[in-house]
Protein backbone atom coordinates (compact mmCIF):
# COMPACT_ATOMS: atom_id res chain seq x y z
CA UNK A 1 0.00 0.00 0.00
CA UNK A 2 1.49 2.98 -0.74
CA UNK A 3 1.82 6.52 1.16
CA UNK A 4 0.12 9.54 0.84
CA UNK A 5 2.36 11.98 0.04
CA UNK A 6 2.54 14.10 3.55
CA UNK A 7 3.56 17.49 4.99
CA UNK A 8 3.94 19.20 8.37
CA UNK A 9 6.09 21.78 10.28
CA UNK A 10 6.92 22.80 13.43
CA UNK A 11 7.39 26.71 14.21
CA UNK A 12 9.59 26.83 17.88
CA UNK A 13 11.60 29.69 19.88
CA UNK A 14 15.27 29.22 18.93
CA UNK A 15 16.72 27.84 22.54
CA UNK A 16 18.24 24.50 23.28
CA UNK A 17 15.17 23.60 25.77
CA UNK A 18 12.91 23.19 22.76
CA UNK A 19 15.25 20.35 21.21
CA UNK A 20 13.15 18.16 23.03
CA UNK A 21 10.20 18.98 21.34
CA UNK A 22 11.81 19.21 17.82
CA UNK A 23 13.18 15.51 18.42
CA UNK A 24 9.28 14.63 19.41
CA UNK A 25 7.65 16.51 16.52
CA UNK A 26 10.22 14.20 14.24
CA UNK A 27 9.88 11.45 15.84
CA UNK A 28 6.40 10.97 15.40
CA UNK A 29 6.85 12.36 11.38
CA UNK A 30 9.14 9.48 11.27
CA UNK A 31 6.88 6.76 12.82
CA UNK A 32 3.96 8.35 10.17
CA UNK A 33 6.31 7.80 7.20
CA UNK A 34 6.98 3.95 8.01
CA UNK A 35 10.37 4.07 9.18
CA UNK A 36 12.14 1.72 11.27
CA UNK A 37 13.03 2.10 14.23
CA UNK A 38 16.95 2.32 14.61
CA UNK A 39 15.94 4.97 11.14
CA UNK A 40 13.83 7.02 13.39
CA UNK A 41 16.55 6.95 16.25
CA UNK A 42 19.22 8.92 13.37
CA UNK A 43 16.48 11.26 12.17
CA UNK A 44 15.48 12.72 15.71
CA UNK A 45 19.38 12.95 16.11
CA UNK A 46 19.86 14.45 12.81
CA UNK A 47 17.58 16.90 12.72
CA UNK A 48 18.35 17.64 17.07
CA UNK A 49 22.17 18.36 15.44
CA UNK A 50 20.65 20.54 12.88
CA UNK A 51 18.62 22.56 14.92
CA UNK A 52 21.33 23.34 17.52
CA UNK A 53 23.45 25.14 15.05
CA UNK A 54 20.72 27.44 13.83
CA UNK A 55 20.17 27.86 17.68
CA UNK A 56 24.27 28.46 18.76
CA UNK A 57 25.08 29.39 15.29
CA UNK A 58 23.06 31.44 12.92
CA UNK A 59 21.48 33.15 16.19
CA UNK A 60 23.43 33.11 18.58
CA UNK A 61 21.40 31.89 21.25
CA UNK A 62 18.82 34.24 20.73
CA UNK A 63 15.11 32.42 21.73
CA UNK A 64 13.08 35.87 20.31
CA UNK A 65 14.13 33.92 16.88
CA UNK A 66 12.74 31.11 15.08
CA UNK A 67 13.69 27.65 14.02
CA UNK A 68 11.43 26.11 11.03
CA UNK A 69 11.23 22.68 10.88
CA UNK A 70 9.57 21.02 7.58
CA UNK A 71 8.95 17.35 6.63
CA UNK A 72 7.70 15.60 3.57
CA UNK A 73 7.06 12.39 3.31
CA UNK A 74 5.91 9.89 0.35
CA UNK A 75 6.25 5.84 0.25
CA UNK A 76 9.76 6.09 -0.38
CA UNK A 77 11.19 9.46 0.91
CA UNK A 78 11.19 11.19 4.11
CA UNK A 79 12.73 14.89 3.23
CA UNK A 80 13.34 17.68 6.43
CA UNK A 81 14.54 21.07 5.84
CA UNK A 82 15.40 23.24 8.96
CA UNK A 83 15.12 26.92 7.97
CA UNK A 84 16.23 29.83 9.90
CA UNK A 85 17.18 33.83 8.98
CA UNK A 86 20.56 33.89 10.62
CA UNK A 87 23.81 34.62 9.93
CA UNK A 88 24.91 31.89 7.41
CA UNK A 89 28.06 29.71 6.66
CA UNK A 90 29.68 28.27 3.45
CA UNK A 91 29.25 24.60 4.29
CA UNK A 92 32.39 23.85 2.04
CA UNK A 93 34.26 25.97 4.69
CA UNK A 94 34.01 24.92 7.49
CA UNK A 95 36.67 22.34 8.46
CA UNK A 96 35.50 19.38 10.22
CA UNK A 97 38.91 17.98 11.69
CA UNK A 98 39.45 14.40 12.89
CA UNK A 99 38.13 13.37 16.24
CA UNK A 100 41.30 12.83 17.61
CA UNK A 101 42.98 16.61 16.33
CA UNK A 102 39.66 17.74 18.35
CA UNK A 103 40.59 16.57 21.16
CA UNK A 104 44.54 17.22 20.85
CA UNK A 105 42.55 20.75 20.57
CA UNK A 106 40.26 19.90 23.62
CA UNK A 107 37.31 21.35 21.38
CA UNK A 108 34.04 20.85 22.70
CA UNK A 109 32.05 20.83 19.90
CA UNK A 110 32.97 20.39 16.03
CA UNK A 111 31.07 17.01 15.07
CA UNK A 112 27.45 18.09 14.51
CA UNK A 113 28.32 18.53 10.66
CA UNK A 114 29.70 14.79 10.62
CA UNK A 115 27.46 13.58 12.61
CA UNK A 116 24.38 14.51 10.26
CA UNK A 117 26.03 13.37 7.20
CA UNK A 118 26.76 10.15 8.88
CA UNK A 119 22.95 9.91 9.77
CA UNK A 120 21.24 10.98 6.58
CA UNK A 121 20.81 9.32 2.96
CA UNK A 122 21.18 13.00 1.51
CA UNK A 123 22.23 16.46 2.70
CA UNK A 124 22.22 19.80 0.97
CA UNK A 125 22.98 23.52 2.54
CA UNK A 126 21.37 26.65 0.62
CA UNK A 127 22.35 29.56 2.15
CA UNK A 128 21.09 32.93 0.91
CA UNK A 129 22.95 35.41 2.73
CA UNK A 130 20.72 37.67 4.82
CA UNK A 131 17.59 35.91 3.75
CA UNK A 132 16.88 32.74 4.63
CA UNK A 133 18.96 29.46 5.20
CA UNK A 134 17.91 25.98 4.76
CA UNK A 135 19.34 22.77 5.59
CA UNK A 136 17.48 20.01 3.38
CA UNK A 137 18.10 16.48 4.85
CA UNK A 138 16.69 13.60 2.67
CA UNK A 139 16.08 9.88 4.55
CA UNK A 140 14.93 6.92 2.59
CA UNK A 141 12.13 4.89 3.62
CA UNK A 142 13.34 1.55 4.66
CA UNK A 143 10.00 0.32 6.83
CA UNK A 144 10.80 -2.62 9.81
CA UNK A 145 11.00 -6.28 8.29
CA UNK B 1 7.72 18.54 28.40
CA UNK B 2 11.45 18.57 29.90
CA UNK B 3 14.78 17.47 28.93
CA UNK B 4 15.29 15.68 31.65
CA UNK B 5 18.56 15.15 32.95
CA UNK B 6 20.69 14.29 35.92
CA UNK B 7 24.00 12.97 37.02
CA UNK B 8 25.05 11.45 40.22
CA UNK B 9 28.50 11.18 41.72
CA UNK B 10 29.46 8.34 43.59
CA UNK B 11 33.42 7.37 44.59
CA UNK B 12 35.08 3.95 45.23
CA UNK B 13 38.60 4.56 46.76
CA UNK B 14 40.05 7.07 44.42
CA UNK B 15 37.96 6.25 41.62
CA UNK B 16 35.00 9.25 41.05
CA UNK B 17 31.28 7.17 39.77
CA UNK B 18 29.42 9.81 37.50
CA UNK B 19 26.15 7.82 36.28
CA UNK B 20 24.07 9.64 34.17
CA UNK B 21 20.39 9.57 33.52
CA UNK B 22 17.91 10.54 30.42
CA UNK B 23 18.72 12.74 27.79
CA UNK B 24 21.95 14.53 27.01
CA UNK B 25 21.90 17.25 24.60
CA UNK B 26 22.75 20.86 23.84
CA UNK B 27 20.46 21.76 26.45
CA UNK B 28 21.92 19.43 29.21
CA UNK B 29 25.46 19.26 28.16
CA UNK B 30 26.44 22.10 30.42
CA UNK B 31 25.27 20.30 33.47
CA UNK B 32 27.29 17.30 32.71
CA UNK B 33 30.43 19.77 31.87
CA UNK B 34 30.13 21.24 35.26
CA UNK B 35 29.88 17.59 36.94
CA UNK B 36 33.09 16.44 35.47
CA UNK B 37 34.91 20.35 35.53
CA UNK B 38 34.02 20.43 39.72
CA UNK B 39 35.77 16.62 39.16
CA UNK B 40 38.92 17.62 37.90
CA UNK B 41 39.46 21.33 39.73
CA UNK B 42 39.12 18.77 43.04
CA UNK B 43 42.19 16.87 41.67
CA UNK B 44 39.64 13.85 40.97
CA UNK B 45 41.12 12.32 37.75
CA UNK B 46 39.88 8.44 38.02
CA UNK B 47 36.66 9.04 36.38
CA UNK B 48 34.43 6.34 35.38
CA UNK B 49 30.47 7.63 33.13
CA UNK B 50 28.27 5.49 33.52
CA UNK B 51 25.55 5.64 30.96
CA UNK B 52 23.42 2.04 31.67
CA UNK B 53 20.64 4.90 32.51
CA UNK B 54 21.48 7.24 29.74
CA UNK B 55 19.02 6.83 26.97
CA UNK B 56 19.93 9.71 24.52
CA UNK B 57 23.35 11.31 23.37
CA UNK B 58 23.85 14.37 21.06
CA UNK B 59 27.18 15.67 19.88
CA UNK B 60 27.06 18.36 22.48
CA UNK B 61 27.14 15.39 25.22
CA UNK B 62 30.08 13.80 23.34
CA UNK B 63 31.33 17.48 23.37
CA UNK B 64 32.30 16.79 27.03
CA UNK B 65 34.33 13.81 26.87
CA UNK B 66 36.37 14.80 24.03
CA UNK B 67 36.78 18.48 25.60
CA UNK B 68 38.45 16.48 29.01
CA UNK B 69 39.77 14.32 27.97
CA UNK B 70 43.39 15.10 27.44
CA UNK B 71 43.71 17.23 30.25
CA UNK B 72 42.45 14.35 32.77
CA UNK B 73 45.33 11.78 30.84
CA UNK B 74 47.97 14.50 31.55
CA UNK B 75 46.98 14.47 35.05
CA UNK B 76 47.59 10.83 34.98
CA UNK B 77 43.80 9.51 35.11
CA UNK B 78 41.64 9.06 32.83
CA UNK B 79 37.92 9.33 31.89
CA UNK B 80 36.27 5.81 31.01
CA UNK B 81 33.17 5.07 29.92
CA UNK B 82 30.50 1.99 30.10
CA UNK B 83 26.95 0.57 30.36
CA UNK B 84 26.31 2.24 27.07
CA UNK B 85 22.77 1.54 25.31
CA UNK B 86 22.67 -0.27 22.18
CA UNK B 87 21.48 2.91 20.33
CA UNK B 88 23.48 5.37 22.32
CA UNK B 89 27.16 3.23 21.93
CA UNK B 90 26.17 3.65 18.07
CA UNK B 91 26.93 7.43 17.67
CA UNK B 92 29.77 6.64 20.22
CA UNK B 93 31.27 4.11 17.31
CA UNK B 94 29.66 6.34 14.44
CA UNK B 95 32.22 9.02 15.17
CA UNK B 96 34.92 7.49 16.24
CA UNK B 97 35.19 7.43 20.17
CA UNK B 98 35.78 3.20 20.38
CA UNK B 99 39.20 3.79 18.96
CA UNK B 100 40.07 6.63 21.19
CA UNK B 101 38.23 5.72 24.78
CA UNK B 102 38.00 3.19 26.96
CA UNK B 103 34.74 2.15 26.54
CA UNK B 104 33.49 -0.78 28.86
CA UNK B 105 30.92 -3.12 29.32
CA UNK B 106 30.10 -2.08 32.79
CA UNK B 107 31.09 -0.48 36.22
CA UNK B 108 33.22 -3.71 37.38
CA UNK B 109 35.34 -3.85 34.08
CA UNK B 110 35.75 -0.28 34.00
CA UNK B 111 37.39 -0.19 37.54
CA UNK B 112 39.21 -3.18 36.62
CA UNK B 113 41.01 -1.65 33.75
CA UNK B 114 41.88 1.31 36.29
CA UNK B 115 44.30 -1.23 37.98
CA UNK B 116 45.48 -2.57 34.75
CA UNK B 117 46.17 1.02 32.56
CA UNK B 118 45.08 3.75 34.63
CA UNK B 119 46.01 6.38 32.25
CA UNK B 120 44.79 6.22 29.10
CA UNK B 121 45.15 3.27 26.97
CA UNK B 122 42.72 1.50 24.97
CA UNK B 123 43.97 -1.72 24.23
Amino acid sequence: MKTLEQSFSLHVPSSTQNLVMIREFIGRVGEQAGLADGDRNKLELAVDEACCNVIEHAYGNDARKEVTVRAHFDADLLRISVIDTGVGFEPSAVEQPELGELIRQRRHGGLGMRLIQKLMDEVRYEIEPGKKNELTMVKRVRPSE
Amino acid sequence: MANEFSVTRSTEGEITLLALEGFLDAHTAPDFEAAVQQEIDAGHTHLIVDAQELTYISSAGLGVFMGFIEEVREAGGDLKICGLQPSVREVFDLLGFDALFDIEADRASATARFSETPSGGTS
